[in-house]
C-alpha cells in the first residue's frame, strides 16, 4: 500500500544548481526532485555539497547567488532570505544547532514566532504549546529550563520542535541524528514517519546509511558536487553496499579495517575513584567513583547513554578542563600526575577531541594552518617566532593523511564542510603526538569512506604504542574499532567487556544498569 | 575534485585591469584606499595647506599618543575586550610624572622608566580583575575610567603642573639631529626614506619567493609592482615632506619601531598568534593548552604600559601635567581600531590595520580643523565616518560567506 499512496506529485524540483565560492565549485549542475509526502534522503561524502544544496533552497543563499532554478509546489521559488522560505513552508534545521542558551526550552520554540496577544507575550500559550511540541518529539523537561545546560542531543530535540511550531510543508534535516544515542535516533525516525502520515515531506542528510534506508522512500546520492543518482527505496533493491558505491564511486569492502593481532602492552594510563561535580549545580554528581586503564598500543573504548558522564569524565581528566570539586588520581607510566590546566595534560602527553567542534574545538574564522598547530605552537617556532613555512608543511601533511578536501590549508575552517570540519580538529590532536588520545565521537557527521581512514589512523597511532580512549554513542563502531570496551552509566563505570565477548546487548545492559547492585554508599 | 579551482580558468578570458581589480582584497585595503581619498580630498579643499612639510610634521606629533594608544587598544580588541581607561591612565601618568619631575626634580630618565612600570601595574591591576575575576572589561575599564581620573585629579590637586626639563620634552616634540644640510634638506630623513623602500622591495622579493616555495601561486607580478610604486612613493613623498621641515621627528621614530615590533608580534610571534586564539574562540583555546588567563592579562599589562607612553608623550607635547589631560583618548583608540578592521567579537584586526585607521581620524581632524569646520560638526562627521567604515567592512565579510 505505501507504493501506491505515493504520488509522482513533485513537491520540489532544483535543476540545474550551480554555486560557487572563492576557489570552490561546490555544487555543478545538481538536480534534485523531491515526491509530495516523502522522506527523501540525501547522502554523499564529507563536501559533496548536501548542505550548500539546502542552503540554497531554504535561502540562506538567496536568488542570484546561485545559478539555476528551485519550483516548489509548482511555482518558481526565489527565496531571498530564510524568512522568505518559511513562509513558503519550508523549515531548515541545520548541521550547527542555532539555539539561544541564555534562553529557556520555552522561548526558544517560539523565537521570532512569539505566541503573544497585542504585543506582549502570552506566557501560558508559549507554556501550553511548548509542552504540546515537546511531547511529539519525546522531549521530557522543564520548558523554563534553560537550554544553556542541556547537551547536543537534547538540544536537536528542541530544533525540530521549534521547526514543528510553524507550519512546515517540507522539513529539511542536516544529519539531524549524529549527535544522538540509538534510543533518540529511533524517536526521531518514528517522529519522521509521523510527520510523513501528517503529510509532511522531508529531506533527511545523513551519514548513517542504516537509518537512511530505515526511512527514505528515495535516496539521492550528490557526488563532488554533482548529483550521481536518484534510488527509490521501494522500487529497486537498495542496500548500504549499493548507496556506498553510489557515494564513493566504487566497492567498500569493509566498514571497520581488519584488527590483525594489535601489539597491546603494559598498562601505562590508570584514573582512580575518579569524581566530578558540576560546576554550577553543586550537588549533581556526574562522575562518581570511576576507575579505568589504558595499555599501550590499546584501542579503549567508552560506551554510555547521553547524560552518563563520559564526555565529563574525559574533559575533567585532561587538565580539569570541566566539572568542579574534582578529586581522584591519574597515574601514567607508574608515576601520579597532577594536571591542574589544560596545558599540563597537554604536556604530560594527553590529547582530547571534542564532540563540539564548532564551540570547543576550532577557530572558524581562522585557516586549517593556524587551526591544526594552536594545541602544539612551540612545535614550529623558534625562539617564540613560529616558522611559518615549517607549519605550512605541517598542515599540508596533515591534510593528505586525514585527506581533508580544501582548495588550500589557508582556507578558513568556517567553510569546510562538516566533516572536514572535524578532521581538522583530528589533525590538530595527531599533531601534538600525545601518548594518550582521547577521542570523543571522533567519526560524528563523517562519511562512509572517511570513517574507515579515521579509524585506519586511530589504529596506526595504537600501532606507534599510543593509548586509545574512544568515547562514542555508536554501539557498532566501538565493537567493530576497539580491543576492550567500558560502560559507563549514571557516571558510574558499571563493566568492561573485551571486544572479544562484547556485544551490543551485553553492552546495553552495563549501560542501562542502575547503580544499585555496585557499592552504593548512604 | 568537487573543490574545483576556478581562480586560475577563469582569470584567463578577462581583461587585465579586471583581473587586477579582482585581485585587489577590498578588506585588506580598503581603509588604505579610503585614506589615500580623504588624505586627497582635503589636499584639495585646504588648497594643499595638508600636505605642507610643518603640517605633515604636526600630523605625525598630534596623532602620536592616539597611535600609540591604538596598537595597544588593537591588542585588546583583537583578545575579545575593550578598555575605556586608557585616557584616564594616561593622564594619571602624566601627573605622577608631573609631580616626579617638577616638585621632586627627578632626572627624566628614571621617572620614565617609573611611570611605564606605574602603567604596567595599572594594566596588571585591570587585568587581574578581567581575566581571573571574570568582571567584563567594559565594566573593569569603565571603573579604570573614573577611578584613574580621579586619581590624576587628586594628584594634581586640579591644578597643571610645569614645565618639563628639555630633555624629557624631546621625546614628544624633538627631532633627528641634522648632519649636513642639502638644499634645505634633511638628509638623515631622505636617507631614512630611501632604506624603507628598499626595505619593501626586499620584503616583498623575499615574501613571492616564499609563497613559492610553498608552493602556492605568487600572484601577479604586475599588482606586485603596483603595490610596490605606490607604496615606495607614497614612503619617499611622506620622507621628502618631513625633510624640507626639521626631519623625522624623534617620537616618529618610536612610532615605527612600535609599530614594526608590534606587527611581528602579532603576526609571527607564539604570544601573539594567542592573542588571536584567546579572542577567536576562547573555550576552544582554552582546550588547546592556552593559558587564556594569562594571555588576556598580558594584553592588559601590555596596554597600560603603552597608556603610560601615551601619557608621557602628551605630557611632553604640552609641556605640563594637567589632570584633564587624555579626555576621549579611549573614543579616538577604539574608533582607530574599528575603522582599521578589527571585529568586535574579537579574534580579528592587524596592528597595521590600527595605525591606518588612526591616521583616517587624524587626517580628517586635521583637515577639518584647517578649512575651519565648525566644531560641533567635524564630531557628526567623524561619527559619520566610523559608523561607515565599520558598515563596509561588515558588508565585505558578509559578501565572503
Ligand atoms: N562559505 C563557504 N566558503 C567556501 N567554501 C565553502 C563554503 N561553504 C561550503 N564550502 C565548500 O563547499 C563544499 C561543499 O560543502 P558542504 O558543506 O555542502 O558539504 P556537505 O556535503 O554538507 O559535507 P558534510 O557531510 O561534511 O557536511 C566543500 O568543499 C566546502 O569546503
Ligand atoms: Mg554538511
Amino acid at each position: 500500500m505505501g507504493t501506491t499512496t505515493l504520488s509522482t506529485d513533485l513537491i520540489l524540483q532544483m535543476r540545474g544548481i550551480t554555486k560557487e565560492f572563492p576557489g570552490v565549485r561546490a555544487l555543478d549542475g545538481v538536480t534534485f526532485h523531491v515526491r509530495r509526502g516523502e522522506i527523501h534522503a540525501l547522502v554523499g561524502e564529507n563536501g559533496a555539497g548536501k548542505s550548500t544544496l539546502m542552503k540554497v533552497l531554504s535561502g540562506v543563499y538567496p536568488h542570484g547567488d546561485y545559478e539555476g532554478e528551485i519550483v516548489l509546489n509548482g511555482q518558481a521559488a526565489e527565496f531571498g532570505s530564510i524568512r522568505d522560505s518559511e513562509h513558503a513552508g519550508v523549515v531548515i534545521i541545520h548541521q550547527e544547532l542555532a539555539l539561544v542558551p541564555q534562553l529557556s526550552i520555552a522561548e526558544n520554540l517560539f523565537l521570532g514566532n512569539e505566541q503573544s496577544r497585542a504585543g506582549l507575550i502570552d506566557w501560558h500559550a508559549t507554556t501550553s504549546r511548548a509542552v504540546q511540541v515537546m511531547r511529539k518529539v519525546g522531549l521530557r523537561e522543564e520548558p523554563g529550563r534553560l537550554v544553556a545546560g542541556l547537551g547536543v542531543g537534547k538540544q536537536q530535540l528542541i530544533e525540530i520542535a521549534k521547526a514543528l511550531t510553524k507550519d512546515v510543508k517540507l522539513l529539511i534535516l542536516d544529519e539531524p541524528t549524529a549527535a544522538l544515542n540509538e534510543t533518540d535516533s529511533a524517536n526521531l525516525l518514528r517522529l519522521l514517519r509521523d510527520l510523513r502520515e501528517h503529510g509532511v515531506t522531508s529531506i533527511l542528510i545523513s551519514h548513517k546509511l542504516n537509518e537512511v534506508l530505515a526511512v527514505a522512500d528515495s535516496i539521492t546520492v550528490l557526488r563532488d558536487g554533482r548529483t550521481v543518482e536518484t534510488l527509490d527505496v521501494r522500487g529497486d533493491a537498495v542496500d548500504e553496499d549499493r548507496i556506498i558505491k553510489g557515494m564513493v564511486g566504487r566497492d567498500l569492502e569493509n566498514r571497520y579495517p581488519p584488527r590483525e593481532n594489535p601489539k597491546i602492552g603494559e598498562v601505562f594510563f590508570e584514573v582512580h575513584d575518579w569524581n566530578v561535580y558540576h560546576p554550577e549545580i553543586a550537588d549533581r554528581h556526574l562522575v562518581r567513583d570511576a576507575a579505568l586503564n589504558v595499555r599501550r598500543g590499546e584501542i579503549v573504548g567508552l560506551a554510555g547513554l547521553m547524560g552518563a558522564g563520559r564526555t565529563e569524565l574525559a574533559m575533567s581528566v585532561f587538565g580539569r578542563a570541566y566539572g568542579a570539586r574534582i578529586s581522584g588520581r591519574i597515574v601514567k607510566d607508574g608515576k601520579e600526575l597532577k594536571l591542574k590546566t589544560v596545558a599540563d595534560a597537554i604536556d604530560a602527553g594527553l590529547a582530547y577531541v571534542t564532540e563540539d567542534r564548532k564551540a570547543y574545538g576550532l577557530h572558524l574564522d581562522e585557516d586549517i594552518r593556524r587551526n591544526v598547530t594552536l594545541a602544539d605552537l612551540p612545535r614550529v617556532s623558534k625562539r617564540g617566532v613560529i616558522d611559518k613555512l615549517a607549519e605550512t608543511a605541517v598542515a599540508e601533511r596533515l591534510r593528505e593523511a586525514l585527506r581533508i578536501k580544501t582548495p588550500s590549508v589557508f582556507q578558513r575552517t568556517g567553510h569546510l564542510s562538516g566533516g572536514n570540519q572535524q578532521k581538522v580538529v583530528l589533525g590538530k590532536w595527531i599533531f601534538s603526538e600525545p601518548d594518550l588520545l582521547i577521542l570523543d565521537e571522533p567519526t560524528r557527521g563523517i562519511d562512509v569512506g572517511a570513517k574507515y581512514e579515521i579509524y585506519l589512523i586511530i589504529q596506526r597511532l595504537a600501532a606507534e604504542g599510543k593509548g586509545i580512549l574512544v568515547i562514542s554513542s555508536e554501539l557498532p563502531e566501538l565493537l567493530g574499532i576497539c580491543d576492550r570496551i567500558y560502560a559507563m552509566s549514571a557516571g558510574r563505570i558499571t563493566g568492561q567487556l573485551p571486544a572479544a565477548e562484547a556485544t551490543q546487548e551485553a553492552l546495553m545492559r552495563l549501560m542501562t544498569a542502575t547503580a544499585n547492585g555496585g557499592g552504593r554508599q548512604a | 575534485m568537487t573543490t574545483a579551482e576556478i581562480t586560475a580558468d577563469e582569470a584567463r578570458d578577462e581583461p587585465a585591469w579586471r583581473a587586477l581589480l579582482r585581485r585587489i582584497d577590498f578588506r585588506q585595503y580598503g581603509m588604505i584606499i579610503a585614506l589615500a581619498v580623504i588624505v586627497v580630498l582635503f589636499g584639495v579643499t585646504t588648497d594643499g595647506v595638508l600636505l605642507r612639510p610643518l603640517n605633515v610634521t604636526n600630523l605625525i606629533m598630534q596623532n602620536s599618543y592616539v597611535l600609540v594608544l591604538a596598537i595597544g587598544m588593537m591588542l585588546v580588541i583583537v583578545n575579545g575586550h575593550i578598555d575605556l581607561s586608557v585616557g584616564s591612565v594616561a593622564a594619571f601618568v602624566g601627573a605622577i610624572t608631573g609631580v616626579m619631575m617638577v616638585t621632586w626634580d627627578w632626572p627624566w630618565l628614571a621617572t620614565v622608566a617609573v611611570a611605564l612600570v606605574v602603567g604596567a601595574l595599572i594594566g596588571a591591576w585591570q587585568g587581574f580583575w578581567i581575566a581571573y575575576v571574570r568582571i567584563p572589561s567594559f565594566i573593569v575599564t569603565l571603573a579604570g575610567m573614573l577611578l584613574f581620573r580621579g586619581l590624576a585629579q587628586t594628584v594634581l590637586k586640579g591644578q597643571s603642573l610645569a614645565p618639563f626639563p628639555e630633555a624629557f620634552r624631546q621625546l614628544s616634540s624633538g627631532y633627528l639631529p641634522q648632519v649636513g644640510k642639502f638644499s634645505g634638506l634633511h638628509m638623515i630623513t631622505v636617507g631614512l626614506g630611501v632604506l624603507a623602500s628598499l626595505a619593501v622591495i626586499w620584503i616583498e622579493i623575499s615574501s613571492r619567493r616564499r609563497r613559492a616555495e610553498y608552493g602556492l601561486p605568487p600572484g601577479s607580478w604586475v599588482w606586485s609592482v603596483v603595490k610596490l610604486a605606490a607604496l615606495i612613493a607614497v614612503i619617499n613623498a611622506f620622507a621628502f615632506q618631513l625633510a624640507r621641515y626639521r626631519g623625522l621627528p624623534v617620537v616618529g621614530i618610536l612610532l615605527i619601531v612600535l609599530i614594526i615590533a608590534y606587527s611581528f608580534v602579532m603576526n609571527s610571534s607564539v604570544a601573539g598568534r594567542r592573542v588571536y586564539a584567546v579572542g577567536g574562540n576562547e573555550k576552544a583555546a582554552l582546550l588547546s593548552g592556552v593559558k587564556t588567563k594569562k594571555v588576556s592579562f598580558g594584553v592588559f599589562v601590555n596596554m597600560g604600559v603603552l597608556a603610560a607612553l601615551a601619557g608621557l608623550i602628551f605630557a611632553g607635547r604640552l609641556n605640563a601635567a594637567t589632570p584633564q589631560a587624555g579626555v576621549n583618548f579611549e573614543l579616538d583608540a577604539i574608533a582607530a581600531a574599528f575603522i582599521g578592521g578589527a571585529s568586535a567579537s574579537g579574534g580579528v584586526g592587524k596592528v597595521i590595520g590600527a595605525i591606518v585607521g588612526a591616521l583616517v581620524m587624524g587626517v580628517m581632524n586635521n583637515g577639518m580643523s584647517i578649512i575651519g569646520m565648525d566644531v560641533n560638526l567635524q564630531q557628526v562627521v567623524k561619527g559619520a565616518v566610523l559608523l561607515a567604515a565599520v558598515a563596509f567592512d561588515v558588508y565585505n565579510k558578509n559578501k565572503s560567506k
